[in-house]
């Protein structure tokens, strides 16, 4: 509609660049993102992989506009919707691409949803809200909405409340509130880690056929590399506020071009390994109070070396779409 | 639900014989003449003691009075003071002026209390919530006859706005500053717990989740913050409620209201044990009831809380 008619064409849907946000808190200065770029197209499912803390939540509640200001400050970069800078728009028209423009989905369906409200009045507002429908178009749209994330009697459940719903029914009812709006992007923040393993693959099936339908562009943020590598086109690894390797998804899990990559990869149990020891990451992740200088990583690097120390290893193409943040990226991609 | 409720109204039962009981031994069992001081200086000539002590079966055991008393209870019928009035009549009389000025108490402490709370829980630290913090605690330390002498004085007497009395017909714009005043202590707890639990809710992942719905602001407070942060305040409310319809003698008696509190009150000092008993039988009732009404709405505002 007017936001795609507007779409300057050559560029991706979502581009974020190059964001800073700290935390000002009693402790000290926080820098919990130090330059984060990543993009998104229409279709296109991108992932955000990083250990806990690495920025990855921050970073999407930077995008929809939800950070708790403060402590949080966004100290600079850019979040371009079609080529639109949202972080420098009014707060109406960035309320306006809430929903509409770009929806998130909660780890956290329980807490995310208002316990005090139905599951059909919390999809209802929206459609009342935001597109004028009836009290009684917006329900029939809702119903429509449970049945399309498969929610069994959606017509009865419409009225129950979050509370009696099971968790993998949430989660869905979660994904149904946010497609109401019809959406572009869609940001799914550890969509599934507060499920069991056999909900979560049918969320993660869910998700991925309603973004082929619609074409919507994905970023699906996780720790679970095995959801990731059957669903992502292109992944994003975060370390540090920092996104230290980008690359589609084969050759990332072919040949990582970032040591970070490397022990990510080598973490993930393997069927052909069964039995033996998870090897984990050595060491723990920076303090964001207080980052190490040069590479983020180097303390904890099996490859680190004297410029390690000292220098910042700033970001390095390695051909197309192809990016890490090493000082030896070539020879980290080249040995696999 | 409609179980639950009625398994508390049959606990009101035992509720309500077991307190009727009590009052009514400790009116009517105390030692010494139930006629004292009723006649004036002099004793109470013997043909009225006879009458009396007839009327009110005191020559009974105190148990066979009591069960008589109850059957009238039961029909209605409140009994009789000792110069013949009928206690139903009084409390007619006098409940209804009670209730309204405990409606004007709830409305002002609900009305300003969640509105101060509100602003101060949104806005955090800053001028506004020092002055709320500072005028709740005025509140809070100052007794109610302070209060209310004050306000009398400089209102009614001093500036001449309002009548320093209330009239008998207790019209609703002269019970504004009653109900100020007795109001005044729980509105300073309402805000504060208004205050406590916005500033918890705030940061809710539900709220987040309505901010990223891209709800307009005014919808994100008032409806999704709001009516979560409400709940422990409108049970507090209700908990209040049931305390003020028991009659405030310390509002009604500064503004010369005549209300049930003032009716207890004097009814205890003249030793009129028909009324007592009538009047606290009355306001236990209602004071179960309210307590009910509390647990029912609780219910209603949360849904997660069950009873079945
Ligand atoms: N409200 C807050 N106040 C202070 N620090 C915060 C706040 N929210 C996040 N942070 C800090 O920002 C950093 C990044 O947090 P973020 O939630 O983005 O991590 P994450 O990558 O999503 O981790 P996880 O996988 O555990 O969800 C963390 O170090 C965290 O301590
Ligand atoms: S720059 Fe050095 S420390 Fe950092 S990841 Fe590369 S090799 Fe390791
Ligand atoms: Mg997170």
């Amino acid at each position: 509609m007017s936001a795609s008619m507007s779409r300057v064409d050559d560029q991706p849907l979502l581009v974020v660049s190059d964001l800073q946000v700290e935390f000002r808190t009693s402790d000290g200065v926080a820098k919990v993102l130090n330059g984060v770029s990543y993009h998104v197209d229409a279709g296109e499912t991108m992932a955000v992989l990083g250990e806990s803390g690495s920025g990855k939540s921050v970073t999407a509640q930077t995008i929809m506009g939800i950070l708790d200001t403060p402590p949080a400050h966004v100290t600079g970069g850019s979040v371009r919707f079609h080529g639109e800078d949202l972080l420098t728009v009014s707060p109406e028209r960035r309320r306006e691409v809430r929903g509409s423009g770009i929806a998130m989905i909660f780890q956290d369906a329980l807490s995310a949803l208002n316990p005090v409200f139905t599951i059909g009045f919390q999809i209802a507002e929206q459609l009342r809200l935001r597109q004028g429908m009836t009290r009684r178009e917006a329900r029939r749209r809702t119903i429509e909405l449970l049945d399309l994330v498969r929610i069994p009697h959606a017509a009865r459940r419409v009225d129950e409340y979050p509370h009696e719903f099971s968790g993998g029914m949430r989660q869905r009812a979660m994904i149904a509130m946010s497609l109401a709006l019809d959406p572009e992007v869609l940001i799914a923040d550890e969509p599934t880690t507060a499920l069991d393993v056999t909900v979560q693959a049918q969320i993660m099936d869910l998700l991925k056929e309603i973004q082929d339908e619609r074409q919507m562009g994905l970023i699906l943020i996780t720790h679970d590399l095995g959801v990731v590598a059957e669903v992502a086109d292109r992944i994003a690894v975060m370390y540090a506020g920092r996104i230290v390797e980008e690359a589609d998804a084969r050759s990332l899990y072919r040949r990582p071009a970032h040591p970070y990559t490397e022990a990510l990869l080598d973490s993930i149990p393997r069927l052909d390994l069964k039995g033996q020891q998870l090897r984990t990451i050595r060491g723990t992740p920076p303090s964001l109070l207080n980052v190490p200088p040069g590479c983020p990583f180097h303390p904890r690097c099996p490859r680190a070396a004297e410029p390690c120390r000292t220098t910042l290893p700033t970001r390095v193409a390695l051909g197309v779409g192809r990016a890490s943040a090493c000082h030896f990226a070539e020879e980290v991609v080249s040995r696999g | 639900m409609g179980r639950y409720v009625l398994r508390r109204l049959l606990q009101f039962i035992p509720v309500f014989l077991g307190t009727t009981f009590l009052i009514y031994t400790m009116v009517w069992a105390v030692p010494g003449d139930p006629f004292a001081g009723k006649c004036g200086e002099r004793p109470c000539p013997d043909a009225f003691v006879t009458v009396m002590t007839e009327r009110f079966n005191l020559n009974d055991p105190l148990l066979v009075q009591y069960v008589k008393y109850l059957g009238q209870l039961l029909q209605g019928n409140f009994g009789e003071t000792f110069s013949g009035v009928p206690v139903g009549q009084l409390i007619v009389d006098a409940y209804p002026t009670t209730v309204k000025l405990a409606v004007v108490a709830l409305v002002i402490e609900a009305v300003i209390g969640i509105s101060a709370g509100l602003l101060t829980g949104l806005r955090g630290r800053g001028f506004l919530d020092n002055l709320v913090l500072v005028s709740t605690l005025f509140l809070i330390a100052i007794p109610t006859f302070v209060t209310g002498y004050v306000l009398q004085i400089l209102l009614g007497l001093r500036w001449g706005i309002i009548d320093p009395t209330v009239s008998s017909e207790a019209a609703w714009g002269e019970l504004l500053v009653p109900g100020f005043v007795l109001g005044s202590l729980s509105m300073a707890y309402v805000a504060r717990l208004t205050r406590t639990s916005i500033a918890e809710n705030l940061r809710a992942d539900y709220v987040r989740t309505a901010v990223a719905k891209g709800l307009p602001p005014r919808r994100v407070v008032g409806i999704h913050l709001l009516r979560n942060s409400v709940i422990p305040v409108i049970t507090f409310m209700g908990t209040d409620l049931g305390a003020l319809m028991g009659g405030a003698i310390v509002t009604e008696g500064v503004f010369n209201i005549r209300g049930i509190g003032g009716l207890l009150f004097r009814s205890i000092l003249t030793k009129e044990g028909v009324t007592v008993t009538g009047v606290v039988t009355l306001l236990v009732i209602v004071y179960l009831l309210m307590n009910l009404l509390v647990d029912v709405l609780y219910a209603v505002l949360d849904p997660r809380i069950r009873y079945d």
